[in-house]
């Protein structure tokens, strides 16, 4: 028991550190340690861990149920501190270092760099995901949807969203 | 900074409750369009341009990108207390959930009521998905008006949405790029 929450704790931790661009960075090599490596999950209950846990926020607590799996509520536990605890420790270094240069000329110059990035980031991932998913022609629809909806009216979000799903179970999912 | 001024200060229980409403509410995700609505939009707290930085670093930084920016924004407004509260509040609600639904699903996914709870968690996600675009078509249109700045949105675009160039090689290119960009427009 004890050294399976260990293994759980140097897996996530490192997973933490490598997941560059987003926890989807690491899902293949989670994927190999979880399922072939250590045998905690099957191939087909890790596809099922991934499709609930990405409708969960923030999307990527699948590390919780594969914890969970391997070694209870505490494998849960540890799971998710090893996954979220180094990569914010370094999220916090980041915005204190950016907090103390609030007053800097270069940190008003680098915002205004950052913000046309930061925008192509949002629309490019939104795409990206999309095209990693299985999106077939209904999901295309509703994604489309959705953004014209959300970019140019003011719906409340919910609503278009309950659309969404509504319309996706009624043309047969 | 035009609306620099005209952000309004946090308190430590009100940042917990909105990531507490944040993290109730983004099921199906769309997580970023939840937290610009709510903090930007509806509190205040960040202008745009906050908003935007915090989201560019939450990428820079290994982890999920989207527990980075509310560490960040938790921290710009209220310091590592309010990273805490952020986190946690954020957290709560979904981790409450996922600990008590998952046994049922993994029970049910097989029956036709799971099939339609597939069914309809696919179609959120896409709505989902649509929301983050949506998120970045209004945060373009306030704060990329110049060619310039368009011209570095659209190549992101394109290079990791359509011909999937990893995120990393695409940031090393055009981060410089963009900061050239606005380095030559201060110049002038």
């Amino acid at each position: 028991m004890i050294a399976t929450l260990l293994q759980i704790a140097g897996l996530f931790s490192l997973l933490s550190l490598l997941a560059f661009g987003g926890g989807a960075a690491v899902l293949p090599d989670m994927q190999h340690a979880a399922v072939e490596v250590h045998h905690w999950v099957t191939g087909r209950e890790f596809l099922d861990m991934f499709a609930l846990s990405r409708a969960i926020p923030p999307g990527s607590l699948i590390v919780v149920l594969i914890g969970q799996k391997a070694a209870g509520v505490a494998g849960g536990l540890v799971a998710l501190l090893a996954m979220f605890g180094p990569s914010s420790i370094l999220a916090f270094a980041m915005a204190r270092l950016w907090h103390r240069a609030s007053r800097a000329a270069w940190r008003e110059t680098l915002e205004q760099a950052l913000a046309p990035v930061s925008v192509g980031l949002t629309i490019a991932s939104g795409i990206a995901l999309a095209r990693s998913t299985e999106h077939d022609w209904p999901a295309y629809a509703v994604t489309a949807g959705t953004t014209l909806l959300l970019a140019f009216t003011r719906l409340h979000p919910l609503a278009v969203m309950a659309a969404g799903a509504a319309l996706v179970v009624l043309t047969g999912g | 900074m035009a609306n620099r001024s005209t952000t309004r200060p946090a308190s430590l229980a009100a940042l917990f409750m909105s990531f507490l409403a944040i993290g109730s509410t983004s099921f199906g995700g769309g997580l970023t369009g939840w937290i610009r609505r709510e903090l930007v939009e509806k509190r205040g707290w960040l202008d745009d341009q906050q908003f935007l930085s915090c989201y560019a670093l939450s990428q820079m930084v290994p982890g999920a990108t989207n527990v980075n920016l509310a560490v960040l924004i938790g921290t710009q407004l209220r310091g590592v207390v309010g990273a805490l509260a952020a986190l946690a509040g954020l957290m709560l609600v979904p981790l409450a959930i996922l600990l008590t639904i998952g046994s049922f699903y993994f029970a049910a996914h097989d029956a036709p009521g799971g099939r339609l709870l597939n069914a309809a968690l696919a179609g959120a996600g896409a709505a989902a998905i649509g929301f983050n675009i949506a998120t970045g078509i209004r945060l373009a249109r306030r704060n990329v008006r110049r060619l310039g700045p368009a011209l570095i949105a659209v190549a992101i675009i394109v290079g990791i949405g359509i011909l999937r160039i990893p995120l990393l090689e695409v940031l090393l290119v055009m981060l410089p790029a963009s900061l050239a960009l606005t380095l030559l427009n201060k110049a002038r």
